[in-house]
């Protein structure tokens, strides 16, 4: 498992389910903001992905 | 007229408090089973160790408590948040960590987090145990 994407889903995956499962008490309620938190850690990690890539490590 | 029922606070002694949190510290979720929050507890017991298990396979590194260096015995306090999956992956030859592996960082990323969300877990046990939620 090479893709930094990949590796980024795999985790934002993890810790929305464990953040959602503990957070809500119906399954609805838990796949509703388990769903929002993956795609808000997907987004997030995107954009500040984006606005690093003017400025390289060398 | 019957008594009302006893509330999990009411049922739970401080000694089985201590005994919840250790047990669900060192096996993920059990706390949440013993309470009798068995979806919850199995989601628990089979997503952190397996968050864990990626993290030693991306050839991330389980870190001592060496006081030579400030952050690491902070790493090595989040990642024995794990329970006993942190004593048992040293005998099977994990978690020595390769530094140059591109998944390095990414499998210490994981194993930290793994241990910090178990903590977390515990802590929803104790709540739980004591009738707040």
């Amino acid at each position: 498992m090479h893709s930094h994407l990949l590796m980024m889903a795999v985790f934002a995956f993890f810790v929305s389910l464990v953040f959602a499962v503990l957070a809500k008490d119906t399954a609805r309620e838990q796949a509703r903001l388990g769903g929002v938190m993956f795609a808000g850690f997907m987004l997030v990690g995107l954009v500040v992905s984006w606005l690093m890539f003017p400025f390289p490590l060398r | 007229m019957s008594p009302a029922p006893a509330t999990t606070a009411e049922k739970t002694q401080p000694g089985g408090l201590v005994l919840l949190c250790l047990a669900s510290w060192a096996i993920p979720g059990i706390g949440h089973i013993w309470l009798g929050r068995r979806a919850k507890g199995f989601v628990f017991l089979i997503a952190l160790p397996l968050m864990f298990a990626i993290g030693l396979a991306l050839h991330g590194r389980l870190f001592s408590f060496d006081t030579s260096d400030v952050l690491t015995p902070l790493e090595a306090g989040a990642q024995l948040g794990i329970g006993l999956t942190y004593f048992l992956a040293g005998p099977f030859g994990a978690g020595k960590g390769d530094v140059r592996a591109i998944t390095y960082e990414y499998g210490i990323s994981f194993l930290i987090v793994a241990g910090l969300l178990n903590l977390l877990v515990v802590i929803d046990a104790y709540d739980i145990a004591l009738g707040r939620k």
